[in-house]
């Protein structure tokens, strides 16, 4: 370990102002901005920067397929150290956006820059990592050949034996990878995005259909990389990743940045809170409540934009209703408002 | 978990990253070891050109018992074989492997578009020799064709810089299209190009006509070339040319195909 960034692990459990309702609430959406440096005080993420060097920007881009525009006008800047969580539904762009940062493609309009350079020039590539999708491994090559393979492009790499054990594939090594589990082939291809000792790591869906231990231990790996002084770039399909490893969140919906701040800001920026409450009675009628889905045996989750004043309500009103539970949105629900208001994909997210 | 840790200080590029040799000899040999785990895919390639023999040179007395006409016949095939497995294993595999999820991982990996090209080109020509072998033995034991040893040799080396020009096309017309698209491509190129060339007919049969648009074939020129080396009897004049002509528009319709290429196409 020859860098050491102090604090990398600010979680927003531990953020200094988590009280919902001081939420100032005043970032608008964010359609399509240039860096989003200045914004969030107090938060270590959103700045661009832990210490101050873009190594990833798009600016402007806007890429076409035929007549669907899959990145209209896009711009986004990753700095050094940061842990990004890149979410959307299904065709949203993220794929295109990963494809163009990983050089793979040419943006119709606008600039991507990798540490700098063009990422269509191998040489800005040596220090990024990412992951295969896992159905695209070689089936015929043996797990440890393809370490090898990968691991060859790169001037320094980790050294096979050791890179199989992090992962717990060792005894795999002589294996084809055809003959892998699901789960084996993920490990694999989160180990292959790490051989070459990248500065930053693209991850596309990294634990997609994992059980709970192993994607535990996916992401034990991802927080260590990132713990050394990694850029982590994610996408995932599962909010509940995104909300558990990223400082930042970035939005993306229908080619279009939809929103771009710290994990905090963004599930502060939904202003409805979750009562869950169980009465004989039907709450949804109540003032302040935009939405009400019954739970079963009374059970009632109930929207508002201020649960406060629905509990006074509830309280002086006299109806009758005990075990009471207030929530702030997860991730799933501001991603959910985020994405649904001009279209109907947002049940893809999942 | 140290080993994962990054490199905090200056670009890793610095740091005597892998040369395009050693990154050729890497594609090379994981290419190499990719198609032979697949034992169907080579036995094809060796024993379409034999079967060819048995039906076709071997029952036929007056070729059979020639020693050069037997040579000539065993030369067409040979360069038939190179042909076809050129065409196929990079026309069609080339177009598959675009379609695999792991082909947009390669091209993202800090290497050119060179390496993984030159590594194709010579696993060609080493899956080409291997054709090329059963039907040295059939001929050397069922036909009068007969070779010196340094004629052989000579013969060898003409099929590895044969089958550079039918690499490359393969690779233009992987590159260029679709699975699907690129099986119809191969054959209506191939079959042509084989009678063309005189690889099916020996070209003293071809009227003049035919005979001048021949010449002017790669399939003809590397026949006659593989026929020089092999028997003596010298190539036309301007064989080498044509060869060399059409693998510079091969390669360059190769690399521009390769640049614009971007994985999948979609609409």
């Amino acid at each position: 370990m020859t860098t050491q960034h102090t604090g990398p692990d600010v979680r927003p459990a531990t953020s200094p102002d988590t009280a919902p309702d001081t939420a100032p609430d005043t970032t608008p959406a964010a359609g399509t901005r240039g860096t989003p440096s200045g914004r969030t005080a107090g938060a270590p993420v959103g700045s661009g920067a832990r210490d101050g060097r873009p190594v990833l920007v798009a600016d402007h881009v806007t890429r076409r397929f035929g007549d669907v525009v899959a990145l209209d006008d896009v711009s986004l800047s990753v700095g050094a150290g940061e842990l990004v969580g890149l979410l959307g539904p299904n065709g949203a762009g993220k794929s295109t956006l990963l494809s163009l940062i990983s050089g793979q493609r040419r943006p119709d309009s606008g600039v991507v820059r990798l540490f700098g350079g063009d990422p269509r020039d191998a040489r800005s590539r040596v220090g990024l990592g990412l992951t295969p999708q896992e159905t695209g491994l070689p089936a015929t090559l043996k797990v440890r050949e393809v370490v090898d393979f990968v691991g060859g492009h790169y001037p320094d790499p980790v050294p096979t034996g050791e890179l199989l054990a992090q992962f717990g594939l060792t005894d795999l090594a002589g294996r084809q990878t055809g003959a892998m589990s699901g789960g084996q082939k993920r490990r694999l291809a989160v180990a292959l995005s790490l051989v070459g000792r990248p500065r930053v790591v693209l991850l596309d869906e990294p634990t997609t259909g994992l059980d709970v231990g192993a994607r535990q231990a996916l992401w034990d790996a991802i927080r260590a990389y990132h713990a050394g002084g990694g850029t982590v770039l994610l996408t995932s399909h599962y909010l509940e990743e995104v909300q558990a490893l990223a400082q930042r969140v970035v939005v993306i919906d229908q080619g279009v940045v939809k929103a771009d701040d710290s994990l905090d800001t963004i599930l502060r920026r939904v202003s409805l809170r979750r009562v869950v409450v169980t009465s004989t009675a039907d709450l949804a009628g109540r003032p302040g409540v935009v939405r009400a889905d019954r739970l079963g045996d009374h059970r009632q989750e109930l929207y508002t934009p201020d649960a406060d004043a629905l509990v006074r309500e509830l309280v002086t009103s006299g109806v009758d209703f005990r075990d009471l539970e207030i929530r702030g949105a997860s991730l799933e629900e501001a991603f959910e408002e985020m994405v649904a208001r001009d279209t109907t994909t947002g049940g893809d997210a999942r | 978990m140290t080993a994962t840790t990054t490199r905090g200080s200056g670009p890793a590029s610095t740091s005597a990253a892998p040369g395009p040799a050693r990154l050729t000899w890497l594609h090379l040999k994981y290419q190499f070891l990719e198609t032979v785990r697949v034992p169907v895919a080579v036995l094809g390639n060796l024993l379409f050109p034999a079967l060819a023999m048995f039906f076709f040179v071997v029952p036929q007395k007056e070729v059979a018992g020639d020693p050069v006409a037997a040579t000539m016949a065993v030369a067409s095939l040979g360069l038939f074989a190179i042909c076809s497995a050129s065409l196929f294993t990079y026309g069609l595999g080339v177009a598959e492997d675009r379609q695999l999820p792991f082909d947009p991982f390669l091209r993202s990996l800090p290497a050119g578009p060179a390496p993984r090209m030159v590594a194709r080109v010579l696993n060609g020509g080493i899956f080409s020799l291997f054709g090329v072998v059963p039907l040295i033995l059939i001929a050397w034991l069922f036909t009068d064709a007969s070779v010196t040893f340094s004629q052989l040799l000579a013969g060898v080396g003409t099929v590895l810089l044969v089958s550079v020009p039918f690499v490359l096309l393969g690779m233009a017309i992987g590159y260029s299209l679709s699975a699907k698209a690129a099986l119809p491509v191969v054959q209506v190129i191939l079959f042509p190009l084989a009678f063309a060339g005189g690889l099916f007919l020996p070209p003293f049969l071809f009227p003049a006509w035919l005979d001048a648009i021949s010449m002017a074939t790669p399939t003809r020129a590397g026949r006659d070339l593989l026929v020089q080396a092999l028997t003596g009897e010298p190539a036309y004049g301007l064989a080498w040319p044509v060869l060399v002509g059409w693998t510079v528009l091969f390669a360059v319709l190769a690399v521009g195909a390769y640049r614009r290429d971007e994985g999948r196409r979609f609409r």
